[in-house]
């Protein structure tokens, strides 16, 4: 079982950007004249540039993968994770020949499907089961394979009722789920399956989950999974690769590669400068730490330090600050005051620690505003001290959940109840 | 290692790599489309496929009214009706076969975008649903022409008819051909496009179908010879309106251009298509 199923070798794509015009005309006519009259190799390969979205380059072309070498053993369940514009999508791309790469080769071993996107070629007009034969027969199926599973299909996307009403009148939910259905029983040797699971409900989700690992286990088959859910990855995958910038940068067992990733996933997670007024008050350093290292699970307890000095007499002094959500949603708020009933300190440096024990907050993005100030004068603190961080589901965490064990539920509380039952 | 890997994906293939055994494995893939193309167009209609002849028939009417009854052109001794019906039925195939294989990236990519499967079962499926809407309508000129039959219109029935299905092939690849050009030409600049859908207009003027042949002479008639579409229309008529001529240099010319145009379409096509997602 050891057979290769997957190898890239050095596989580069480079995109154009910009929009094509009369300027991708003289390119093109350029890149003929330098190649094919004159020999040369082609100029506009050499000037791309490592994709870096939040930078403005220099030339008009970009490297989306570069020099991407990597294998897939036969039976692995490959994650394959990395920022947004990392080139996920783009390797996923290639590799379902929906374009081809500009440097390199990929060679397979067996039949692919991709997931990239569920329902493709769906006709509203048609009915829901006009459209299995025909996403079916566009994945490659011929119509005897589907008639032999359409029982199946129909009742895995659980659409039995509306099996012969147009599509236009199913709900978004069930156009997904029929979608998700005819790919899932394609029996392919590799699955290529691009973050489909974020859309259904939380009964399709496990339905869903649970058909992608019988896949894999059951069956043998080798699938790539792209998503951002680091919970779904954790669950599902064996082996991670982690690009980044178009490259890969860690490939290996997939918790180290999901902890290699977390550990650049924090935005600001310490802050060291002087953030206020010097002649009064200020914010001197500020950092968020783990218990784990430099990773917040949800199961880590986190500390967050900061020192402030008092230059004047204050009379009414504020320290404190919010945590909110990536929405810039407020969710907590602590004070030093607060707590210990004084509102002022004597001019001095001093050292702030708020403790938050282990499963508070729950697997997400968090902010938090430092709030050093003058009772309802001035706010010294500004946006400069604003901290990141991110909480990500532990791995012993995963399944002592309360609610139910799908890994992609979204909440703000963190679920650790103390629980009792007893029989009546 | 062995080298027994089911596929190799490059940066670039062979010019000429059709990749015949990849469409006949998709061909039922070609069924639903052809299926999806026929069945959804007249859906929620009530007159349904009769649209396929409402609308040939009242071109048929308004063509006996501008051209034959105020243009006074001649139609060569032939009934109106059967002279301009059989005109539209074969230029209609003509050009909505054009139009679907000139359209195949622009208006697929949402589908290309997101699966493989051999391009080109899109354009031979509408071909063939093209096809089921042209035999509609021969039945209704069948049937106008058996009519005429019985009201004592003397109409011969000539052996050459029996080249219908050639001429029929014919169409469809110049279509095909032609439409494949263009549509890997538009992917990356649009500006053919606004060319190409008046041009069809013109080109329809340029072809012997509101007009015979032999109304034509001297110059114009070796620029309308030259037209690749001509002998096809021209011996359909001979056929079975007792108009029109069958020239077989003509059809020999018509076939060795569709040829040529058929191979460069296949190269052009089997370029764009590999990098046609980054571009459209």
């Amino acid at each position: 079982m050891s057979e290769i199923a997957i190898r890239f070798d050095h596989v580069g794509k480079l995109y154009h950007l910009g929009t094509v015009g009369t300027g991708t005309l003289s390119h093109d006519l350029n890149r003929w004249w330098q190649t094919k009259i004159l020999g040369h190799e082609d100029p506009y390969l050499k000037v791309g540039e490592v994709n870096d979205r939040a930078h403005k380059g220099n030339s008009d072309f970009v490297w989306a993968l570069r020099d991407i070498t990597f294998d897939v053993k036969q039976g692995d369940v490959v994650g394959i994770i990395g920022k947004n514009g990392a080139g996920k999508s783009t390797l996923l791309k290639l590799l379902s020949r929906v374009t081809a790469p500009t440097t390199g080769e990929i060679r397979v071993r067996g039949r692919i499907a991709s997931l990239l996107e569920v329902g493709t070629g769906f006709h509203s007009e048609m009915t829901g089961r006009e459209n299995i034969y025909m996403n079916g027969a566009i994945m490659g199926m011929t119509r005897a394979e589907i008639t032999r599973k359409l029982d199946e299909i129909v009742d895995f996307a659980g659409v039995e009722r509306y099996i012969d009403t147009p599509v236009k009148r199913y709900s978004s939910g069930m156009t997904v789920r029929l979608g998700f259905a005819v790919a899932a029983f394609l029996e392919p040797e590799i699955l290529v399956v691009d973050e489909v699971l974020a859309v259904g409900d939380a009964e399709f989700q496990k339905k869903a989950i649970g058909k992608m690992q019988d896949v894999s286990r059951g069956e043998g088959r080798t699938v790539l999974f792209v998503s951002h859910n680091m919970a779904a990855v954790r669950s599902l995958c064996q082996r991670g690769v982690l690009l980044e910038d178009g490259g890969v940068r860690f490939m290996g067992e997939v918790s180290d590669t999901i902890e290699n990733y977390l550990r650049d996933s924090v935005v600001q997670s310490s802050f060291d400068g002087i953030d206020g007024d010097r002649s009064v008050l200020f914010l001197r350093k500020a950092a968020i730490l783990s218990s784990d290292d430099t990773i917040c699970y949800t199961s880590s307890s986190l500390t967050i330090r900061f020192e402030v000095t008092v230059v004047k007499n204050i009379a009414s002094l504020v320290v404190g600050f919010n945590i909110k959500s990536a929405f810039q949603y407020p969710l907590a708020r602590a004070d030093y005051n607060n707590a210990n009933g004084c509102n002022t300190l004597a001019p001095g440096d001093y050292v702030f620690t708020f403790k938050i024990p282990p499963f508070t907050l729950a697997e997400g993005d968090y902010q938090i505003d430092f709030d050093v100030a003058e009772r309802n004068v001035k706010r010294y603190t500004t946006d400069l001290s604003k901290l990141s961080f991110s909480v990500s589901q532990g791995n012993e965490a995963f399944g002592n959940v309360f609610a139910d064990n799908t890994p992609l539920k979204k909440s703000i509380i963190q679920e650790k109840w103390e629980s009792t039952y007893q029989r009546l | 290692m062995a080298d027994d890997w089911t596929l190799v994906i490059r940066p670039k293939k062979r010019l000429l790599d059709l990749d015949l055994k990849g469409l006949w494995r998709y061909r039922d893939l070609w069924y639903m489309y052809v299926r999806r193309d026929i069945v959804t167009l007249y859906k929620q209609t009530i007159l349904g496929p009769l649209w396929f002849l409402i609308q040939p028939v009242f071109t048929t009417v308004m063509y006996m009214f501008v051209f034959g009854g105020l243009a006074k052109i001649s139609t060569d001794g032939a009934p109106q009706p059967l002279f301009y019906l059989s005109g539209i039925m074969l230029w209609n195939y003509f050009s909505d076969s054009f139009n679907v294989s000139s359209n195949v990236f622009t208006s697929n990519a949402g589908v290309f975008g997101k699966v493989y499967f051999p391009r080109l079962v899109v354009p031979l499926a509408g071909l063939t649903s093209n096809l089921v809407k042209m035999l509609i309508q021969l039945l209704l000129f069948v049937i106008v022409y058996v009519g005429y039959r019985i009201a004592g219109t003397q109409l011969p029935l000539r052996p050459a008819l029996l080249l219908f299905p050639f001429l029929v092939l014919l169409l469809a690849f110049h279509a095909l051909s032609w439409g494949l050009i263009i549509s890997s030409v538009t992917s990356k600049y649009r500006d053919l496009k606004f060319l190409v859908s008046f041009g069809m207009q013109l080109f329809m003027y340029a072809t012997p179908i509101i007009y015979p042949l032999s109304a034509a002479s001297g110059r114009i008639r070796t620029v309308l010879e030259l037209n690749p579409l001509t002998p096809v229309f021209e011996a359909f008529k001979y056929g079975c309106l007792g108009c029109g001529s069958l020239s077989w240099s003509g059809l020999l010319y018509s076939t060795v251009f569709m040829c040529v145009t058929l191979f460069l379409s296949v190269i052009v096509f089997n370029r764009v298509e590999r990098n046609f997602m980054d571009t459209v």
